[in-house]
């Protein structure tokens, strides 16, 4: 159905202005005339008109110089004009298109040959609005979108800087968008003193991939600073993102659990790429992916085992992710591993490793590439954990007087873990909540000495160089599977009065018991594989005891009450 | 048409760089799913489609890899989705003809533990 338009009709001469008039106001426009280009454009500002018939050669302004600004009012949105020209010179045509012609009609005019160009242009018109309006649509919704992302990474934020990415030894390069990329790091200090750090990859990008994001980063705190091990954090981090990814996501991750103060490395990839391990005088160890990735497989199918490698400070450990690998540059080359190890072997000084990554990334692509993460965490016994925030709204507490025993039987010490659970009620005594690192790293120490040197009777100088430390480890897994008869007791008394107050932390298990005296001379020396942490135990701790026997030790926490 | 030529039939879905086929064995029991090209999220509707067909009901799936030129991870998803849909644990799916670039992605995922490749 042929649309109504205003047209605007700019022709000098009367009679043919009037034919024209005629024949457009009878195929139903509205018409608004003019007799020189002046006018027309005077016209066209005050009425709008949707359409232009414009003369050349008129007048006080000519056609040209008024379609020029004709279109030039009109800005983006489209008016066509069509010339009205007996001109047949190519040169003359020419002009017509330059000053923004879109069409022209030659006298005498055919009506119907009028009317199907005018229509022609309208559909044109159409077109035109359409495109534009679709066009800031996708500008408005693509802004809106920006802005959402920005709002979302600063939740994110919150939840994923809660840890320590900040700390000195910790350096990564990651996009401000990698969180829509679906690649998130995430770094705490467990109170053992351990350093967690995750790298994950989500697969898709976008939303989806950060909202996975979310409960993994939760997760991942909640359970790193209630004491949990590495373990039991990548068991829940696997199963809730099985129970809450559609089937075709999953995450690719790696999770270091470095304990600087026992020298030992453990290393859970699972379809990231191959991290590093580089020794101060430059040896490279890889990380390999040994597992698929998180939330693929539920929790009873999840293979849980960690790699243990012997670390010392000034080690370097390298993450990346495939971003890496895969990134290309402008002419569709991939960069690759090979570059990436060419990189690495390059490398003379481990200190200038992460740099000389980044700059051959920089080389290969020419500008910043996005869409990747590297971090590079440095072995360090510095780092040590943030105490927990004490609770502003702590209460005055009341007297205390309470020992509670804990007995674990094989079953529970092979597949338990009791300290997150102790540590939740001795926290409960808020004078302790500022030592809680120390108590922590006391109650671990003790645990696992009476654990895998008592019950287990692991050999502690089997871990005297990174073969035995290897062994030590596999001989643990052996033995604590095929663990029938065993305990360890643990024995928590908290006695509090107005003048402060006293934990008394008891172990003792069922193992042969060790000559502690010896133990402690031991690791006066320098190997730093096989001590049994004693000494660490005897300086956190107000006093330090232990049965002749050797199977059991007590250790004491005092503490004066606040004026 | 000859009756078993419907069984036969082969749906051709074509992406820009992809193409995906779908082809029951003679007894309907094995279903080969060719993916030649890019096997990325592109190929996302089209590889549904060749697992979903209504006509068959498989007991095995085989993928051959063959043309495949490239793999990313939502190509991963996508095999862990045909996985579900052929019961899970409890799915027979091989991957043939693998190329080492292939390979390479589906063995940094470990996904030889889901999946028979070879």
């Amino acid at each position: 159905m042929p649309m109504r338009l205003s047209i605007l009709i700019a022709e000098d001469s009367p009679v043919d202005r009037m034919l024209l008039s005629t024949i457009v106001g009878k195929q139903g426009h509205r018409v608004l005339t003019a007799a020189d280009g002046q006018e027309a454009v005077a016209l066209f500002q005050q009425e709008r008109p949707q359409l232009v018939l414009m003369d050349a050669l008129m007048p006080v302004m000519d056609g040209f110089e008024a379609a020029r600004q004709i279109k030039r009012l009109a800005g983006d949105e489209l008016v066509p004009i069509i010339f009205l020209t007996s001109l047949s010179e190519n040169q003359a045509l020419v002009s017509c298109l330059e000053a923004g012609g879109d069409d022209f009609i030659a006298k005498p005019y055919n009506p119907i040959i009028l009317e199907a160009k005018i229509q022609a242009m309208h559909r044109l018109r159409r077109l035109q609005a359409t495109v534009l309006e679709q066009r800031d649509l996708i500008a408005r919704r693509n802004q809106q979108l920006l802005d959402e992302h920005r709002a979302a990474k600063a939740i994110f934020d919150k939840v994923a800087h809660a840890g320590c990415l900040s700390a000195p030894n910790i350096r990564y390069r990651q996009s401000p968008q990698a969180l829509f990329n679906g690649d998130l790091l995430l770094a705490a200090h467990a109170p053992a003193g351990q350093m967690f750090v995750l790298l994950g990859d989500f697969t898709g990008h976008g939303l989806p991939a950060a909202i996975g994001a979310m409960p993994l980063a939760e997760t991942f705190y909640g359970m790193a600073a209630k004491g949990y091990s590495s373990t039991d954090i990548l068991r829940e981090i696997n199963a809730k993102l099985k129970q809450i990814l559609p089937v075709e996501m999953f995450c690719c991750a790696t999770l270091l659990d470095i304990d600087a103060k026992q020298g030992t490395l453990r290393v859970w990839n699972g379809g990231l790429p191959d991290g590093y391990l580089i020794s101060a005088d430059g040896r490279r160890t890889a990380l390999v992916s040994r597992h698929l990735p998180l939330g693929v497989v539920s929790a009873e199918k999840l293979d849980d085992k960690f790699e243990h490698y012997p670390v010392a400070p000034g080690d370097r450990l390298l993450l990346l992710s495939d971003g890496v690998v895969e990134s290309r540059n402008a002419d569709d080359e991939l960069f690759g591993e090979q570059r990436l190890l060419a990189a690495l072997e390059a490398n003379r000084d481990p200190a200038t490793v992460f740099d000389e990554i980044e700059q051959a990334l920089l080389d290969f692509h020419g500008q910043p590439h996005d869409d990747l993460s590297l971090v590079e965490v440095v072995v360090s016994r510095d780092a040590l954990p943030m105490p927990p925030t004490v609770s502003a709204t702590a209460h005055r507490s009341r007297p205390m007087d309470w020992s509670i025993r804990v007995e674990l039987r094989a079953e529970s010490l092979r597949n338990g873990n009791p300290l997150p659970s102790l540590l939740q009620i001795l926290l409960q005594v808020n004078q302790l909540r500022s030592r809680a690192g120390a108590i922590y790293t006391v109650l671990g120490e003790l645990y696992s000495n009476a654990l895998e040197h008592g019950v287990l009777g692991l050999d502690s100088s089997l871990k005297c160089d990174a073969e035995g430390f290897k062994r030590y480890y596999e001989q643990r897994q052996q033995r604590l599977q095929s663990l029938v008869d065993g305990h360890v007791h643990l024995e928590l008394t908290i006695k509090t009065d107005s003048t402060g107050g006293r934990l008394r932390i008891c172990i003792d298990d069922s193992g042969a018991g060790f000559d502690v005296k010896k133990a402690l001379q031991v690791q006066l020396g320098t190997d730093r594989f096989s001590g049994r942490g004693l000494h660490l135990v005897r300086r956190l701790s107000d006093g330090f005891d232990w049965q002749s026997d050797g199977r059991g030790l007590s250790v004491e926490f005092v503490w004066q009450a606040e004026a | 048409m000859a009756a078993n030529e419907a069984a036969v039939e082969m749906f051709r879905i074509r992406e820009c760089h992809m193409t995906i086929t779908s082809q029951p064995s003679a007894d309907g029991q094995e279903l080969t799913i060719a993916i030649s090209g890019r096997f990325d999220f592109n190929a996302h509707q089209a590889f549904r489609d060749a697992y979903q067909r209504q006509d068959v009901s498989p007991q095995r799936y085989v993928v051959n890899l063959q043309g495949t030129t490239y793999m990313d991870s939502s190509a991963l998803g996508m095999l862990l989705l045909l996985r579900d849909h052929a019961g899970g644990d409890e799915a027979d799916i091989r991957l043939l003809n693998c190329s080492p670039d292939v390979r390479k992605i589906l063995s940094v995922s470990n996904f030889e533990q889901l999946f028979v490749i070879a």
